[in-house]
């Protein structure tokens, strides 16, 4: 009951206000500081992924450096783009992991799980990469394309067989439209208890693709609509200790919830356009969701919401902008503390330390 | 139902994407399985160091790994016998792109196929350049889309994505080529043009491909290759014409002719992705044969944990009971020691 009365306010807010999320939300206190001391040599870039592991190290993946485009027999190649960085505790840089590996192009997201495996997402080698602890690789999903369409689209006359995989041919990204192993702009990845692998799938694709813990591809679900079940664009993943999967579907300003088999249960609004999640741990759980600002506009959006997982609104906090404590469209958050997040933004290049009082 | 439905349209819509994404099961039933162990931590990187899809691998006389893998940028790296890993050859090389092929001839040459730059290079065992078989186009000219309709016809020193590289025993060259051309061209040892089997368009027919994807040549100077969205292998004389077509082994991915005085034949059904769940369990296996097609045995499938295959590209058989298998979608080189003896056993019993 109590639910069905926050969706018909929430339905009343929308039709009288359409852009504006509802007005009667609580603003959480906060506190902003800068967590990360960079040697001189290392710039951030873009920062679309920010995390911390058990010990308290923070792993920051930032699209910076040369990104390239080579060109070969009659492909172009793309190059580089993104680093991952690992800081201690205290914000001192301790190493750089994936130098000069193949799959870092455009840097998209990077989560820690619970044994402290580093997992990159790349929103355009479309690859999922799973370091060790040590830095060493541990898994991969997806492939990178082999070539990259310029200076336009090919027609489908891409050479027979297409690329080494059947998929990295020259007519476009590899993962395109399939329901396959394969994806298109994937932007997020979670785990349930079993160490099932979920991958947001994503930008290009919209749908959420299921693996084993070894990486067997088992099935995914989800495609371009606005019915339940179905995704405008998949900005987002999180599982909560019952194993319900929360997805952003940033394209549909809301989150859906399903069960680990892909079956829907019921979506969360009222809360912007979702893009970063994140799921707190600890006996009473939370849902962080941001609804990030466009990168060329400060003047919209841009504030963090605290959610119960029952989809009401514990608070919000933040606004679009370039001051400290402002925000520069949140790509991740980091909530292994509750109250000490860990915010990456794309637009300000930068890695706040936020404290909620 | 409308789960149902929505699954069953997703499936039609796969089924209809095309051969590049067909699965094959081999047809070849009852294949004794040979017993292998993967050698744990084989190859040793500096530190900092990766490897990326490991398309390529070989060794020379010596027991040295050579590795031509898709870095961020394509590089060649060399390691001892014990996977120690020595120096990286041809740094910055103009001729270095895209990875497909690194085979070592029989005086230790190392000769690397750059689908990328179109480019056969021999390096001395040093890793000096000797000679070059084809030219990478002047980057200034701009990218160049694929025209719709047939390639051109094939020209005798334009490689168009060459993908491997043999020698017969008079130090003839043999050139799969490729992606775009379809074709064997048989250069002599000069890099001079003598011959070639298929020309630019793919086809069905004996001594024609599409996309001649791997390449061995055996004592007698006869050639295997690797037919591979033919599904099958082409066996063809030292003059290119065809002998023999091998087409129960599944997809023919990469060839590998053993050394010493029995020579094997091996073929790897590989597992490419962009497919549907299930699609592993019917791919990713090698097979052994003998040079005429007899299947001995197989082993191996497709996995991304160590000891299984996650799309087999190139296979090391100078020892044709110690191979090295490298990997494209798991950024992985592995050692493998096969235990044909224990197979025969096993059947034994």
């Amino acid at each position: 009951m109590k639910r069905f009365i926050t969706l018909v306010l929430a339905a009343t807010a929308l039709a009288a206000v359409p852009a504006a999320a509802p007005a009667q939300v609580a603003e959480i206190a906060y506190d902003s500081a800068s967590p990360l001391t960079l040697p001189d040599d290392i710039y951030l870039g873009e920062v679309a992924g920010v995390a911390s592991n058990s010990r308290g190290d923070i792993f920051v993946y930032t699209r910076t450096g040369h990104p390239t485009v080579s060109l070969g027999t009659a492909r172009p190649f793309a190059h580089g783009g993104s680093r991952l960085f690992q800081f201690d505790s205290s914000g001192k840089f301790v190493r750089e992991i994936g130098k000069d590996i193949y799959g870092f192009l455009v840097a998209e997201q990077v989560r820690i799980d619970p044994q402290d495996n580093i997992w990159v997402v790349d929103q355009y080698s479309n690859m999922i990469i799973k370091f060790d602890p040590q830095g060493q690789v541990a898994l991969l999903l997806g492939r990178k394309a082999e070539a990259i369409p310029l200076p336009v689209r090919p027609a489908a006359a891409a050479p027979a067989g297409g690329g080494e995989g059947g998929g990295g041919g020259a007519a476009g990204p590899p993962g395109a439209g399939r329901p396959s192993d394969l994806f298109d702009r994937p932007t997020d990845v979670a785990w349930d208890a079993a160490g099932n692998i979920y991958v947001a799938d994503g930008i290009g694709n919209q749908r959420v693709a299921k693996f084993t813990k070894a990486g067997v591809f088992v099935k995914s679900w989800g495609s371009k609509g606005t019915e339940p079940g179905k995704f405008g664009s998949v900005r987002g993943i999180a599982i909560d200790a019952q194993g319900n999967v929360y997805v952003a579907d940033g394209g549909n300003k809301r989150i859906q919830v399903f069960d680990t088999d892909g079956n829907y249960k019921r979506e969360i609004t009222n809360v912007g356009s979702p893009r970063a999640l994140c799921m707190t741990s600890g006996a009473t759980q939370y849902l962080y969701t941001s609804n990030s600002n466009p990168p060329n506009n400060i003047d919209t959006a841009g504030e963090i919401y605290k959610l119960r997982l029952d989809g009401t609104i514990v608070g919000k906090f933040g606004r679009a902008g370039k001051l400290p404590k402002e925000f520069g469209t949140v790509n991740e958050i980091d909530c292994r503390n509750e109250n000490t997040l860990l915010v990456g933004e794309i637009g300000n290049l930068r890695v706040q330390k936020i404290s909620l009082h | 139902m409308k789960r149902c439905l929505a699954s069953f349209s997703a499936l039609a819509l796969i089924m209809c994407v095309g051969p590049a994404f067909a699965q094959q099961k081999a047809k070849a039933e009852n294949v004794a399985e040979i017993p292998y162990t993967s050698v744990p931590n084989f190859l040793k990187l500096p530190p900092g160091e990766y490897l990326g899809e490991s398309v390529a691998v070989a060794t020379n006389s010596k027991g040295h790994i050579f590795v031509y893998h898709r870095s961020a940028n394509t590089r060649l790296f060399e390691f001892d016998q014990n996977g120690n890993f020595l120096k990286e050859i041809g740094k910055g090389y103009y001729g270095f792109e895209f990875a497909h092929s690194v085979r070592v001839d029989s005086e230790d040459n190392i000769w690397t196929v750059d689908e990328g730059t179109n480019m056969v290079t021999k390096f001395s065992p040093e890793g000096k350049v000797l000679m070059v078989i084809g030219r990478r186009p002047p980057a200034v000219d701009g990218p160049v889309t694929f025209p719709a309709g047939p390639n051109k016809p094939a020209q005798p020193y334009v490689l168009c994505r060459p993908t491997d590289v043999g020698w017969d025993p008079q130090g003839n060259v043999f050139v799969s080529d490729g992606y775009c051309n379809n074709r064997v061209v048989k250069y002599d040892k000069n890099g001079r043009f003598v011959a070639q089997a298929g020309s630019e368009k793919a086809g069905k027919g004996p001594g024609e491909f599409n996309l001649p994807h791997g390449l061995q040549v055996d004592r007698q100077g006869n050639v295997y290759v690797a037919d591979r969205t033919n599904f099958r292998y082409q066996v063809l004389d030292n003059n290119l014409k065809p002998k023999a077509i091998y087409d129960n082994v599944g997809v023919g991915w990469t060839a590998c002719v053993s050394q010493g005085p029995h020579q094997y034949l091996f073929a790897s059904n590989s597992n490419p992705n962009g497919n549907l769940p299930g699609s592993w369990a019917i791919t990713g296996e090698i097979y052994k044969m003998e040079l005429d097609g007899t299947i001995i045995g197989k082993f191996g499938h497709a996995s991304k944990e160590f000891g299984g295959f996650q799309v087999t590209h190139m296979m090391d058989c100078r020892n044709p009971d110690e191979m090295i298998v490298g990997e494209i979608e798991s950024w992985r080189v592995q050692k493998l020691m096969l235990h044909p003896e224990a197979m025969k056993k096993a059947e034994a019993r």
